[in-house]
């Protein structure tokens, strides 16, 4: 046996020792701090006790188990072509999804994919290829999709398949229109915001937040104990959320139970209680909100009839009337922190069709506390710490090698530090922008099949908040229709909404040619004619820093405790004869006859030394320095500033956080919101501007209005339908990235249920939904509407108000019982069940998580429908 | 002689899962020869954690107890297994990977459950206490793999004196879990309660409103343990016939825990306004609902 060697790498879920023998992954761990060598912590002195972070990493439980995903019979071993798939024949594309594969060369795959490009290139050009990879790429700034990815895409040429602001959405598309903030897609700075809540907080209201399990995102568990501080400081801790989470189970004093699409009503019926018992910050609103005197009239009920107290509430909610106002009473008197979501926003709840509002009704009630005054924020206890802000590391969404500041944050700093135009260039992009041809991730369907769509905002669209009213339509005018699809990843099937309409989608007669390139075998891979086998992160060389994606999360860091940036090692070769993306890249680039200007000549870790030099860290080591240590612990710089979120703005300063926004042209004197009158929009301008030019949104009015959940105990479909669905992220998979794969994941009992040789998906039904309809704990159910079925494992219990049941979205595996698209699926698809609607007419976001579904015990049946 | 022990806290632990995935990680595909062969892909619970629901919505709770091989003092297993378990000089208990092979019904010799079958290689296994890592000198985190990634300590490793353990198990309550098997495990939970015992709990209204700091009292006719639970999270414990009393949160409400099975009576008193009524625990926790006063 060879000696064991400890190298580095990085994953969604934290930095990890890895330790390598013989060419094989042993383990992997959380990373211990070198007190000799790393730097030391920061601290915080508050209420006469010294606050100091553990001096670890932590990781999340993806991470725990990344092994089995790296060595699994589900790896895709080599390049693979569908059995019935002849590119200079018949094509077979109505067995997309049914037919199996046959093992061939990489030289024979790429032949046959240069090929249909450039055949398509010639018949309809370069736009009728289109491309999306998965949100949630391996991890590591050059391989990500916005770098490797997008360097290749852009000189290749392509139609790009837009994500949505899936994370923000309600935010995005409601709360930037009350606070801007578009920069951040919504969502609010939450700059040292950790120290002024171990301070001066009493309370904190988690609103439909669990940051055990969402952790913001990245990062682990490296809050988990600044909470503890906070319980320890007596810190009174609120939930509200249709289920009772996994943090409130931890940590909670209270939780609240909403029935599904109706957390707005709470909102709602405490902003009542202040209003009608005086106990809001007056004197802020009076300053620093516009709208305000109209909108409590409406809360009031004296503009439609509907005075919005606590007992109207709990006829929307089911949450008693005198809990909400226990809680309005509490907020009034205590400075409060509202988490609204992990990451100061965000929150399932913005994922769903009444987020929109839900977001507007959080920034209302933190408003109304005087917002960003000592102890009174929005705050998600997820970030915020003493850490140097100052130091400039890049984040995944910065660009990386593509330099595209069309589709990345590359603009803001670093593709200017990157590439120097003489001897290194960046590869933008033409086709994908506002002037050219790109379609939205979660209407692919519709545009292949139907072959037109219209639709506002094109994609992460935060450069301005008008940016997101800018209407587009497929095909752009000009442009070609979509040929042939390059698919990353199969995730869609697991992760979009409504999503048989994927499977059906991949049969349609104007999709030529299909090519997935993906590490495993799952979700829609199964569909493509031709399939490149990729390999993960640790197969390859690689650089990041923990936790920090950047972009529209700009200075995301500050959720660790430590910055830690780690030289992510290649550990081994790839599994199989798979490949690197940038390796598939270049082989492709050099048939295409661009192999020079992709590469430069060239090795994916030559680009690595590029990246880091184009960082801060030359500061502190050589390359070949932190080449040898393998990662690097950004020291503290107890000399900062300390700047707590939206502080200026209560003080009416100029603003002094760090925050790349708003830009300068967006502000007056550097004072105030990006809003045009710069202060918290009750009645939004920017809507009523957008309403004045006839688009006029039934369901985002300009004011704050309660509008009930299209989709919820209130609509039609729920007298057919009477449960309401909540399917928020999942608890231990990080979408689809470790569920699946023959992964250890699926051992974990409140993942999956082996039953009879399967591992089912699991939904949570409270004890009185199933015994009227005769479901035992562990019976396999079926869960339908008029969207299809999927078939799961029922768990019994007491974590969901009766009539609402509880999943979780994003599973990786999709296995239909008869015809793909058609069948009931019990891999555990539950977006299957999922609106595909748009939040509203002009709001472009995905609601997936109010449903409306029906339970009964599952028979047996393929129920095709 | 320092024997290793094992706490855990069941307060602290909120099913992240990361100690049930380390140890696959550990022992799924790597061979120690010497402690233990591979553990199979799929099957094994090296740390098997079991969930429990208390209460009724919207008052209720749910625990979690990590359950690894308890490497008991007195442990049935080496007992009955005729030299093929032993105990350590550490006190960890092993399975000598030689001497097991086809002794499938050592497993029926666990009362907690904690050894599983590898069909395969025809042998008993179950956790090791990560021995082979804890004798590697170069092992520098000289705990276990599931203590280590633990990312709220609710799981710790000791390597100490019997005797220090002792004070440490009367000073911060630790117990053992299925004590009465007798097989005195050098695993041992804190806050057990919440997994073995119940609560009482309920909200107070006066006229319709939530009321904070109504007095509660719980009496028992027998007696019994009642257990406070700190913000840190430590459980103060008492025995007497007044077993506790409780003023009520902003919420009205209260939380009687660590209730054994027997009949109470519990009186509120809101500021004159009062109530009684007598409560039987039976293997459930009790969730009164509003009391209208």
């Amino acid at each position: 046996m060879g000696e064991v060697v400890r190298l580095t790498n990085s994953s969604t879920g934290g930095p990890v020792f890895v330790y390598v023998q013989d060419g094989k992954i042993i383990r992997m761990t959380p990373m211990d701090l070198d007190d000799e060598v790393d730097a030391p912590s920061w601290k915080i002195e508050a209420r006469g006790r010294t606050f100091k972070p553990p001096r670890k990493t932590t990781v999340s439980v993806y991470t725990a188990g990344f092994k089995s995903m790296i060595y699994s019979d589900k790896r895709i071993k080599c390049p693979m072509k569908r059995v019935d798939f002849d590119p200079k024949g018949e094509r077979n594309i109505q067995n997309r999804g049914v037919s199996g594969y046959e093992p061939i060369s990489w030289d024979e795959a790429t032949d046959i994919l240069v090929a249909e490009i450039n055949r398509v290139k010639r018949e309809a050009g370069p736009a009728a290829i289109l491309s999306s990879p998965s949100s949630h790429h391996m991890w590591g700034n050059v391989g990500y999709r916005h770098s490797t990815y997008f360097r290749f895409m852009n000189m290749m040429g392509f139609t790009y398949a837009d994500h949505n602001p899936d994370s923000w959405e309600g935010w995005h598309w409601g709360g930037m229109h009350m606070w801007g903030f578009s920069w951040r897609l919504g969502n609010p700075e939450q700059y040292d915001l950790l120290e002024d809540t171990l301070k001066n907080t009493e309370m904190i209201v988690f609103w439909s937040s669990d940051p055990e399990v969402n952790t913001g995102i990245y990062a682990a568990h490296e809050s988990t104990p600044r909470r503890f501080w906070m319980k320890d400081l007596g810190i009174k801790m609120v939930f509200i959320d249709p289920f009772y989470n996994h943090t409130a189970g931890l940590i909670g004093d209270k939780w609240l139970s909403p029935k599904i699409g109706t957390d707005h009503a709470l909102s709602f019926a405490i902003a009542y209680t202040w209003l009608t018992e005086g106990t809001y910050d007056k004197e802020y609103v009076a300053t620093h909100a516009y709208g305000f005197e109209e909108w409590a009239d409406y809360v009031l009920g004296k503009t439609d009839g509907v005075p919005k107290t606590c007992e109207w509430a709990e006829g929307e909610s089911g949450v008693p009337a005198c809990e909400i106002r226990a809680l309005a009473r509490e907020w009034g008197k205590k400075k409060t922190m509202l988490a609204a979501g992990g990451l100061g926003g965000w929150g399932g709840a913005c994922r769903a069709s009444h987020g929109i509002e839900w977001a507007r009704g959080m920034i209302a009630l933190a408003t109304m506390q005087g917002m960003g005054k000592p102890g009174s924020n929005i705050y998600s206890t997820t970030q915020g710490v003493p850490t140097d802000y100052e130091f400039y590391f890049p984040g995944y969404a910065e660009g990386g090698i593509s330099g595209d500041c069309e589709n990345s944050a590359a603009g803001f700093k670093f593709a200017f530090r990157m590439f120097d135009g003489k001897t290194t260039f960046p590869s933008p992009s033409n086709i994908n922008t506002t002037a050219g041809q790109h379609i939205p991730r979660l209407k692919v369907p519709e545009c292949i099949m139907d072959g037109k769509f219209q639709w506002s905002g094109k994609g992460f669209c935060g450069g301005d908040i008008q940016h997101q009213m800018h209407q587009y339509e497929y095909p752009a005018p000009g442009y070609p229709k979509i040929k042939m699809l390059w698919k990353y990843g199969g995730p869609w099937i697991g992760t979009m909404t409504a999503t048989n309409r994927y499977a059906k989608m991949y049969t349609a007669p104007g999709l030529e040619f299909v090519v997935s390139q993906s590490i495993w075998f799952e979700g829609e891979v199964p569909f493509a004619d031709l399939i490149l086998p990729a390999c993960t992160n640790f197969e390859r060389w690689d650089i990041s820093e923990f936790a920090n994606c950047s972009g529209y999360i700009p200075d995301n860091f500050q959720q660790t405790n430590h910055r830690v940036i780690s030289l992510q090692a290649k550990c081994i070769e790839p599994v199989g004869d798979s490949r690197s993306d940038y390796d598939i890249y270049c082989m492709i680039a050099e048939k295409l006859g661009i192999g020079p200007m992709f590469s430069e000549g060239k090795t994916d870790l030559d680009w690595i030394e590029q990246y880091y030099n184009a960082t801060d860290m030359p500061k502190h080591m050589t390359f070949q320095e932190f080449f040898k240590k393998g990662y690097f612990v950004v020291p503290d710089n107890p000399n900062r500033k300390k700047t707590p979120a939206l502080r200026w703005f209560a003080e009416d300063r100029e603003k002094d956080t760090p925050d790349w926004g708003p830009r300068l042209n967006n502000s007056v004197d550097r004072k105030g919101l990006q809003t045009s009158t710069g202060k918290v929009e009750f009645i939004a301008t920017s809507i009523k501007n957008f309403e004045d030019a006839g688009y006029v949104d039934e369901y985002r009015p300009a004011m704050h209005t309660y509008v009930p959940a299209w989709e919820g105990p209130r609509c039609e479909l729920a007298k057919k339908y009477p449960l309401g669905m909540l399917a928020p992220h999942p608890r231990f998979s990080f979408h689809t990235m470790g569920d699946g794969k023959d992964s250890f994941m699926n051992d974990i009992k409140d993942h999956r249920v082996l039953v009879d040789g399967h591992y089912y998906w699991i939904i949570r039904i409270n004890s009185v939904d199933a015994a009227a309809r005769g479901i035992k704990d562990g019976d396999l159910v079926r869960v339908f509407n008029d969207r299809g079925s999927v078939i799961v494992c029922a768990q019994l219990g007491e974590r969901t108000q009766p009539g609402t049941v509880h999943t979780y979205e994003s599973c990786a595996e999709y296995n239909p019982l008869g015809k793909p698209g058609r069948s009931a699926d019990r891999g555990g698809c539950m977006n299957i069940l999922s609106p595909d609607r748009y939040m509203s007419k002009y709001a472009s976001g995905m609601a997936p998580n109010t449903a409306q579904v029906e339970i009964e015990k599952w028979d047996g049946g393929i129920y095709e429908i | 002689m320092k024997q290793w022990y094992k706490v855990i806290d069941v307060a602290l632990c909120h099913d992240c899962n990361n100690c049930f995935m380390a140890d696959k990680d550990e022992f799924v595909g790597n061979d120690w020869p010497g402690y233990t062969a591979a553990q199979p892909r799929h099957g094994h619970r090296w740390v098997d954690i079991l969930r429990r629901e208390r209460g009724q919505y919207a008052r209720n709770d749910v625990a979690y107890l990590p359950v690894p091989c308890q490497h008991c003092a007195k442990a049935p297993c080496v007992e009955a297994s005729g030299g093929a378990i032993s105990y350590r000089s550490d006190g960890i208990v092993m399975i000598d990977m030689e001497k097991a092979k086809g002794r499938k019904e050592l497993l029926d010799t666990c009362p907690y459950g904690a050894i599983y079958w590898n069909e395969e290689k025809q042998l008993p296994q179950k956790c090791i206490f990560c021995a082979h890592l804890l004798d590697d000198p170069t092992w520098k985190p000289h705990t276990t793999r599931c203590a280590h990634i633990c990312p709220t300590d609710a799981m710790k490793t000791y390597f100490v004196e019997p005797a220090e353990m002792d004070k440490m198990i009367a000073e911060e309550g630790l117990e053992a879990y299925l004590a009465e098997l007798g097989t005195r495990p050098t695993t041992l939970y804190k806050n057990l309660y919440k997994f073995t015992k119940n609560f009482i709990t309920a909200g107070v209204l006066v006229d319709g409103d939530c009321y904070e700091n109504a007095d509660v009292t719980l009496h028992s006719k027998e007696g019994g343990i009642a257990c406070t639970l700190s913000g840190a999270g430590v459980a103060n414990c008492q025995d007497t016939s007044v077993l506790a009393t409780r003023a009520t949160n902003f919420f009205g409400e209260f939380k009687f825990d660590g209730l054994n099975n027997g009949e109470y009576t519990l009186e509120v008193d809101a500021a004159g306004r009062k109530y009684s009524t007598s409560v039987t625990v039976k293997d459930e926790s009790v969730n009164l609902g509003f009391i209208r006063l």
